[in-house]
């Protein structure tokens, strides 16, 4: 099959496009990426949540990159640089809880980005490393969100700061060390704030953009999944193109611009009627300036990361140490990386898939909130034992899917998708 | 459309979660950000009653003139003598006040968003008599609090009310509540009506409320039109859709 000889889009158009075509793919690259990548037509609510991330990670950029020529990375001047820009500085406050407000809406479309892939087996053979780059983004934000929390120096930031960064004492041997050298100090301090800065601004992101775009290429070599979970390719037409797929742009850039405005409605709610979302996205304490003599009266991680801080509560110490629940933690993100193995069911997307599936999800998803409201909760009454008991189902989740996938009852799965949006 | 739904009611369930928890013992303040008259007079109530200790070092004299619309006359009677009206507002407390104390008294910029207009409602009501504190007077709302109850010419004295109950089979006191106590014969000081001190203290509240994010009015009345535009955005962007795909079949 002879292909079009690259120089087409090239000789087809002159003027300035035509000049920078003999220099630089742009018309084969926005027609390879956009014009004429074919994406499934049967996208559902499911798939707005990929390019959700991308807007709001332009938004956390671009803001982000506005509140640091204001913001003041020292111990001495960070939470007023803060109160600066909300208050003297003109819409200061506005690019602020865009900020704020977009870290927490950074983690609700992305941990439903991932909760589309557990529906539809987007994980599945041929996109096990679309999936592997996407646990990396995931990996890497937490890390971000991590650091940029810590910036404000209020007195949360300070305490959440001091109870993370000592999880890594607990490893054996090099935990002291290795806490003295992240925090640069020997408490939480001046130089802490400063390295954290630094990458919280440049380096995390640079590595962000760079798994995103590696990401965004792994996904359009492979082709997106769809909520049928079949191969579109399989089924191509006399034009070589899928039969069931639509070019991408002009159709789903214009869908998505739907979901988009929808997105911006509810994130906008948030920004102008909401900015603190009851103590959740900005917590109260941390409206008070850093204070390492006064412990807040209950200290919490910010909602996003409060499932994963209810399993570290919930595994008790053992033989003098508590590096099992650290281990605990870090193997609830490890276990993610593993999930195109681990599913052996016949078929990806959960429409055809067994009773047993379908029920080992919803065990999964409530268990996940579960675990978020209690890490939120101080550790007494009910707390902890069901932190115990919704700990033990997330693993049982990945851990015994190899088992139920494989004994679970399917249907059959059609030549063609069903249906679209 | 019902599952959309239902994932929505999932997102915003923790919100409900941490609202229901937010200041359970504490009365409802009942402030309210567009009244400008309440904030002019919790402005002035603040400068009289609070800012010889308190001092709200993030918020400056002419960026609440402008936001409370005090006229700039008023707004100098407001300010130390040597002020600027781009100063911020600082209290006349010496850096030593902390040996008169126990505890320097805090900027309170930020107290209605640290720990709500609810809490300081009723922290300004929380005063009663107790010999044991060092001015006389505890807090039922922040136990064996430093501050001295500058507001007593206002409220008069409260007493507290307590209720035996057994702890742990032992019997212990416990405060249930406040009372006040009647000015004493040959009291020649008019006292508020308790009513007079709630509306008193809701002003005084409602200021801080504003102190605490100057823009937050602004920002509310802004967000409808922000909401309406993303309304008309959402149409237009949907009938754009619908006109694409009407080929795909």
């Amino acid at each position: 099959m002879a292909a079009a000889p690259e120089s087409a889009g090239a000789g087809n158009a002159g003027g300035l496009i035509g000049w920078i075509d003999q220099r630089f793919p742009l018309t084969k690259l926005w027609r390879e990426q956009v014009s004429e990548y074919y994406a499934p037509k049967n996208f559902n609510f499911w798939y707005y949540f990929g390019v959700l991330s991308l807007v709001v990670l332009v938004n956390q950029l671009v803001t982000g990159i506005f509140l640091t020529m204001s913001y003041k990375p020292s111990a001495a001047e960070a939470f007023s640089s803060i109160e600066y820009i909300m208050r003297d500085l003109d819409w200061g406050w506005l690019i602020r809880y865009m900020h704020s407000t977009g870290a927490s809406a950074f983690f609700i479309v992305v941990y439903l980005h991932m909760f589309r892939a557990l529906l539809y087996g987007s994980a599945r053979k041929p996109r096990e490393l679309l999936w592997i780059f996407g646990c990396l983004i995931f990996l890497l934000l937490m890390a971000e969100a991590f650091m940029g929390y810590v910036l404000p120096w209020g007195n949360m930031s300070f305490w959440g700061a001091q109870v993370i960064v000592s999880l890594f004492g607990s490893l054996p041997i090099i935990g002291g060390g290795l806490v003295e050298w992240i925090r640069g100090d020997y408490v939480i301090a001046d130089p802490t704030l400063n390295r954290f800065f630094a990458l919280h601004v440049a380096a995390l992101p640079i590595a962000l953009i760079f798994l995103v775009i590696a990401h965004l290429m792994a996904l359009h070599e492979v082709g997106s999944n769809n909520p049928d979970g079949i191969e579109i390719k399989k089924q191509k037409g006399p034009d070589g193109h899928p039969l069931d797929g639509i070019p991408f742009h002009p159709y789903y850039t214009t869908k998505d611009l739907v979901g988009i405005a929808g997105f911006l409605l509810l994130f906008c709610g948030v920004i102008f009627f909401a900015p603190t979302f009851g103590g959740l996205f900005l917590e109260s304490p941390n409206f008070e300036p850093a204070n390492p003599l006064q412990t807040p009266p209950h200290i919490a991680p910010v909602w996003y990361f409060t499932p994963f801080y209810a399993m570290l509560r919930a595994v008790p110490s053992f033989a003098g140490t508590q590096v099992w629940g650290v281990l605990v933690m870090g193997g609830a993100i490890v276990v993610l990386f593993f999930l195109p193995w681990l599913d052996r069911s016949p078929v990806k997307s959960i429409r055809y898939k067994g009773p047993i599936y379908k029920i080992a999800l919803a065990i999964f998803s409530v268990s996940f909130i579960v675990l978020g409201v209690c890490g939120l909760k101080p550790p007494s009454g009910i707390y902890p034992l069901l932190a115990k008991i919704c700990t033990a189902l997330y693993f049982a989740f990945f851990l015994l899917m190899p088992f139920y996938s494989r004994i679970d009852s399917v249907k059959q799965v059609p030549q063609r998708v069903t249906g679209h949006a | 459309m019902l599952k959309r739904l239902m994932v929505l009611g999932v997102l915003l369930l923790p919100g409900g979660f941490a609202a229901a928890e937010d200041g359970e013992n504490y009365l409802h303040a009942g402030t309210d950000i567009t009244n400008t008259e309440s904030l002019q007079r919790g402005a002035r109530d603040f400068m009289s009653y609070c800012s010889g200790c308190h001092s709200l070092k993030y918020l400056r004299y002419n960026r609440m003139g402008d936001d409370l619309n005090i006229p700039p006359a008023d707004l100098k009677a407001l300010m130390f003598t040597s002020e600027k009206p781009y100063d911020t507002i600082v209290s006349a407390m010496p850096a030593d006040s902390e040996t008169w104390f126990g505890k320097k008294p805090p900027d309170l910029s930020l107290i209605a968003r640290a720990k709500g207009t609810d809490y300081i409602y009723s922290f300004l009501h929380g005063f009663y008599q107790d010999s044991t504190r060092l001015w006389g007077v505890n807090n039922m709302y922040l136990p064996n609090a430093a501050m001295p109850f500058v507001l007593q010419p206002l409220q008069g004295f409260q007493k507290p009310v307590f209720k035996s109950e057994s702890v742990d089979g032992q019997a212990k006191m416990v405060l249930t509540g406040l009372e006040l106590v009647p000015p004493a014969a040959g009291d020649a000081h008019t006292y508020l009506t308790p009513q007079q001190y709630d509306d008193f203290v809701r002003d005084i509240t409602n200021f801080l409320d504003y102190a605490g994010e100057p823009i937050k009015a602004k920002r509310e009345s802004l967000g409808k039109f922000v909401i309406a535009f993303l309304l008309v955005f959402f149409v237009f962007a949907f009938l754009l859709k619908k006109e694409y795909w009407k080929d795909v079949h």
